[in-house]
């Protein structure tokens, strides 16, 4: 340990950044939560009031972590995932249901998700295996354990059932992209997504003419030096032809109802007006509210406190996954133009510090908790503002929840004691 | 590329979030979407609608509580069923079918269950109502009347309709608004003006406090209250004298155009459009088309005035100097016009300008009509001057009185006799009936008294209006109280005047007179057909009349019209007589004129082209 104590090399950008999000987000649950007979902030019986409550067992979470050697996360990272694990599994015998899902144990003073705890573990689990010196990702078997140990908590929590969490775990593939895994995955991926899309939209017919068309003007403005192969293209749009085929197959028949209504009501499928207005007023009733309530914001917002569709409860789940659409309201294009650039800035600034690292796991650790971040925020904010389907993943550090931001915190604090430690644990 | 790639992806994520964030806060965005917000609800607190006082200060319109009872049904606890129903005055099943109809309208939010309990029912549920959860009484207020007269004047209220919502923004759904009458022309005085609250609502629609703190909330202003121009006695007694008639009185103090009674038969309790029974007495009144009580005869009627307007024709020949009082004319129990006999009823003889009057000689009457007319070179210049004289007593047009309702009566002109005949293809002979009131000119009995206002004045008229002070400023309508000249001069009045004091003295209403009161007046008997099935037929006469007292310092002036009454000295001779006493006196001295009056109705002459049978009119009665 250096002279300078536990907070020595912290960087204080980040933290600072941290505590803002923190706070706006605190202040937009008390608006959310805030009821006519106005209670103490520290009341306990109001949301804020546990908020306040569960940012401090955060702070207390957080100073834990800074004051363990930072080397005891590397070399526990395994014992942590296998613990994190098992907690999952237990899930199917103790855990308790809320809201439909079994997602939590009872620990009486507090509803505590191990799912939550699992993408700390998870993060750390996948930086210690990659950063191993025997470990090559551009080796099959190395891909396989990696995707193994991204995928089984993911595959843990499809059942509970929580699609949003297990969708997030995807998320730290980034971390493998970072490290050398094939970028052109990552390619199949988004012609996967496209296909898929276009699929829907359009239908196979046109999906395989645009192909076509597009193939044949490759050919027709390529440069004459450039040589394409004809028969891998050929074959690649075969495979295209086949999955946008199995698409319809597997929306009509693998697909439940209301998961064809939410891509009907995101892609626009539905072509009579009244009808797509229809879905959006009740299957697509959170996205309809929260698009309302953000655009009743306009520029200025209505102020603190005096958002109506807010205090009307008009948005379900504002408090939690929702509360994007308060600051909407409340603080107009102002609040939310500021919250996205903060999130960007923060973004920017722990990718600045992973690359930093020395320590290959210091940086992969850093990725998996970047990767992790954004692609909450990317979820849950393209969801309230109606760019993506409803998929339930909270905002970090804004929404409410005693586990997320606990476990948020932790995971962010063990990177930037990791960060704190560079230049001695360095090799 | 590889260490790039997350920031991209995070820059991209950010422009593309705040792009969307402009398209929704900037470009969708609009300032008064507070009016659609679901999450703002505004309750209005109303207040009391102004109370409505007679000429006296006597009340004639106020306002009484009535009490709904209200349910909310998700909070309805089980109940005696029984019981309840059994406060309530309604049937068990009745009962089943409203509380399912309320839970179909919404079962978080208050429903009617039964409105407009009676002040003893309400008595009687209020001490039990703590047994029915769930349930709850709102307190409304009707119009209450004090009288059971002049509904035709005071009008009513009722619910705004689809169009009065979409003409006037002040108005929701729900309010009530005045329909007919003072109520309809003095709405927005008597109204005063709603306060708003807005409410936060929650998305189940509950109330959850005040929107901002009640910054944008007004107060209620209080309707102020009127004072009318009507005696409500001489109104409520017209009224029974109309009894079994059909017709219109219309009474007016000439020297201020204000009107004392105005008076249709028949009539209706204005009480009958309040409360729980309102629309099947509506429907009833409504439908009721042979007899028309909705139908306000005293400004709608429009019959051929009679011999009433023989003393205008008189005056615009002397005005026009083409007679004076003693000029005479020979009456052979009716006139020629051409080689046809028109007849008359005065007795035959020489008549001059008084008795003409009060013998009511037709003979007279054309002659002085044709006499006007020979003063000018041509009939349509003869047709211009008699037009305007006549049109500046208030006749062939709107009179501009303060009720939503009126009729303009008709003074024909050389156009409509142009049009009718040809040009120059008629002369004062083809118009003579006019002379005699009969033909086509039509006046209403508001026009008739106004008229007659303008001879007991001699020579000038305020426009009639009911209106007599508003709120405690007073002021009402300059346009009230500024005096309208007629075109003829004073001093030809007075003979005109005599003439019909004499109608009292010698004349057709000798047996009218009024011990102790001077009276001028004047008679008519005016023929009318109707169609029944398409046949034109002629029934009894209309009686109509015409008097102004005290004639030196006139009081009272007033017309009298009573569908097929026969002789204008009949019935609207003798309630004219009657009403003079009772607003002059203040008590009837001649009870057996009052007996008959109260007594006789004309419901025998009115059934008689409905029988479908063949009828005799003009009998003698009495």
């Amino acid at each position: 340990m250096s002279g300078k104590g536990p907070f020595g090399r912290i960087d204080w950008i980040t933290v600072i950044l941290y505590a803002l999000l923190v706070f706006i987000g605190w202040i937009n649950i008390y608006s959310t939560s805030l009821t006519d007979t106005s209670l103490s902030i520290f009341d306990f019986s109001t949301l804020y009031g546990k908020q306040l409550f569960f940012i401090g067992l955060a702070f207390l979470g957080v100073i834990f972590v800074l004051f363990v050697e930072s080397s005891f996360f590397e070399r526990f990272a395994s014992i942590f995932y296998v613990v994190s694990i098992v907690l999952l599994l237990g899930l199917f015998v103790f855990g308790k249901k809320i809201a439909g899902a079994t997602s939590w144990y009872d620990l009486g003073f507090f509803n505590f998700q191990p799912s939550e705890l699992a993408k700390v573990t998870t993060a750390l689990a996948l930086a210690k295996f990659l950063s191993d010196i025997q470990t090559d990702i551009r080796t099959g078997r190395h891909q396989l354990y990696a995707l193994t140990i991204i995928l089984l908590p993911a595959l843990l929590i499809l059942p509970q059932p929580d699609p949003g969490s297990s969708l997030i775990y995807f998320s730290l593939f980034f971390v493998l992209f970072r490290e050398g895994f094939p970028l052109y995955y990552l390619g199949i991926l988004l012609v996967t997504v496209i296909l898929f899309a276009t699929t829907l939209m359009y239908g196979t017919v046109w999906v395989v003419i645009g192909l076509v068309t597009l193939a044949l003007l490759i050919y027709t403005f390529k440069k004459a030096s450039l040589k394409i192969p004809v028969l891998p293209v050929i074959g690649a749009i075969v495979v295209s032809t086949l999955f946008s085929l199995s698409v319809n197959f597997v929306f009509e028949h693998v697909f439940e109802q209301r998961h064809r209504d939410r891509f009907a009501l995101w892609l626009s499928l539905e072509k009579d007006e009244k009808k797509l207005e229809e879905i959006r007023k009740t299957i697509g009733y959170n996205t309809y509210q929260s698009e309302k309530a953000i655009e009743s914001g306009g520029f200025f917002g209505k102020g603190f406190l005096e958002g109506t569709r807010t205090k009307g409860d008009f948005v379900p789940e504002q408090h939690s996954d929702y509360i994007f659409s308060s600051v909407g309201e409340e603080w107009g294009f102002l609040g939310t133009a500021t919250v996205i650039i903060l999130f960007s800035i923060f973004f920017l600034r722990l990718i600045f510090i992973a690359e930093r690292q020395k320590s290959d796991f210091s940086r992969m650790y850093g990725y998996g908790v970047i990767s992790l971040l954004v692609f909450h925020y990317f979820i849950n904010i393209g969801m309230v503002i109606g760019l993506l389907p409803t998929i339930g993943v909270p905002l970090p550090f804004f929404s409410y929840g005693g586990s997320g931001l606990i476990f948020f915190s932790m995971l962010l604090f063990i990177f930037l004691k990791l960060d704190s430690n560079r230049l001695k644990d360095g090799i | 590329m590889k260490k790039l790639l997350l920031s991209s992806i995070v820059v991209i994520i950010g422009f593309t979030f705040i792009g969307r964030l402009s398209y929704l806060q900037l470009f969708r965005f609009s300032p008064d979407q507070i009016l659609d917000d679901p999450a703002i609800k505004k309750i209005y607190d109303y207040p009391e609608r102004g109370y409505i006082y007679d000429r006296d200060g006597k009340l004639m319109v106020g306002n009484q509580p009535a009490y709904d009872v209200m349910v909310i049904p998700r909070d309805v606890k089980p109940l005696d069923t029984l019981e309840f129903c059994r406060l309530l005055g309604i049937e068990k099943s009745e009962f089943i079918n409203k509380m399912e109809k309320a839970r179909i309208y919404s079962p978080r939010l208050p429903s009617v269950l039964v409105p407009q309990l009676s002040k003893e029912d309400y008595a009687r549920l209020q001490e039990k109502m703590r047994h029915f959860v769930g349930f709850y009484i709102q307190k409304r207020s009707l119009r209450y009347y004090n009288t059971h007269s002049a509904a035709n004047v005071l009008g009513y209220i009722s619910e705004v309709n689809e169009g009065d919502l979409l003409n006037n923004p002040y108005y929701v759904a729900g309010e009530l608004k005045g329909r007919t009458g003072i109520e309809m022309q003095y709405e927005e005085i008597l109204r005063g003006r709603k306060g708003v609250k807005h409410i936060q609502k929650d998305r189940f629609n509950r109330d959850i406090g005040p929107y901002k703190n009640g910054k944008l909330d007004t107060l209620p202003e209080q309707g102020k209250e009127i004072h009318i121009t009507l005696d409500k006695e001489l109104q409520e007694y017209g009224e029974l004298l109309m009894h079994g008639k059909r017709g219109g009185i219309v009474a007016i103090e000439p020297k201020t155009g204000e009107i004392l009674a105005m008076i249709s038969g028949p009539t209706y309790d204005p009480n009958l459009l309040v409360g729980r029974e309102r629309s099947k007495n509506y429907s009833k009144l409504h439908y009721d088309t042979i007899s028309k009580p909705t139908w306000d005869r005293s400004i709608l009627a429009q019959p051929s005035p009679g011999s009433p307007f023989k003393t205008l024709n008189a005056l615009i020949a002397l005005q026009e100097g083409v007679i004076d009082p003693n000029t005479k004319f020979t009456c052979y129990h009716g006139f020629y016009v051409g080689n046809t006999l028109r007849g008359c009823h005065c007795g035959g003889g020489v008549r001059n300008l008084n008795s003409g009057i009060y013998q009511s000689c037709n003979a007279y009457f054309a002659g002085v009509f044709r006499k006007i007319y020979d003063k000018y070179d041509s009939t349509d210049e003869g047709m211009d001057a008699w037009d305007k004289h006549i049109k500046s007593f208030g006749l062939g047009g709107y009179l501009g009185t303060d009720l939503p309702t009126g009729a303009p009566g008709r003074i024909p002109d050389k156009e409509y006799y142009d049009k009718w005949y040809g040009d120059g293809r008629w002369a004062a002979s083809t118009i003579i009936s006019n002379s005699i009131g009969q033909g086509e000119v039509a006046a209403t009995p508001l026009q008739l008294a106004n008229m007659t206002a303008a001879i007991a004045n001699r020579g000038y008229f305020y426009t009639p209006h009911v209106i007599k002070s508003v709120g405690n400023s007073g002021a009402i309508d300059p346009n009230f109280t500024t005096p309208h000249y007629t075109t003829i001069e004073r001093k030809y009045f007075e003979p005109v005047i005599q003439g019909m004091a004499d109608v009292y003295n010698y004349g057709t209403a000798r047996w009218l007179k009024i011990p102790g009161v001077d009276i001028a007046g004047k008679t008519g008997t005016v023929e009318n057909y109707i169609r029944v099935n398409g046949e034109r037929m002629q029934l009894t006469d209309h009686s109509v009349f015409v008097a102004f007292a005290p004639v030196e310092n006139p009081q009272i002036a007033l017309a009298v019209y009573i569908e097929n009454g026969y002789f204008g000295a009949r019935y609207a001779g003798h309630i004219a007589s009657l009403l003079i006493e009772k607003y002059i006196k203040g008590e009837i001295t001649r009870k057996d004129l009052e007996t008959r009056m109260l007594e006789r109705t004309l419901e025998r002459e009115y059934a008689k082209p409905y029988t479908g049978e063949p009828f005799k009119i003009n009998e003698r009665e009495w």
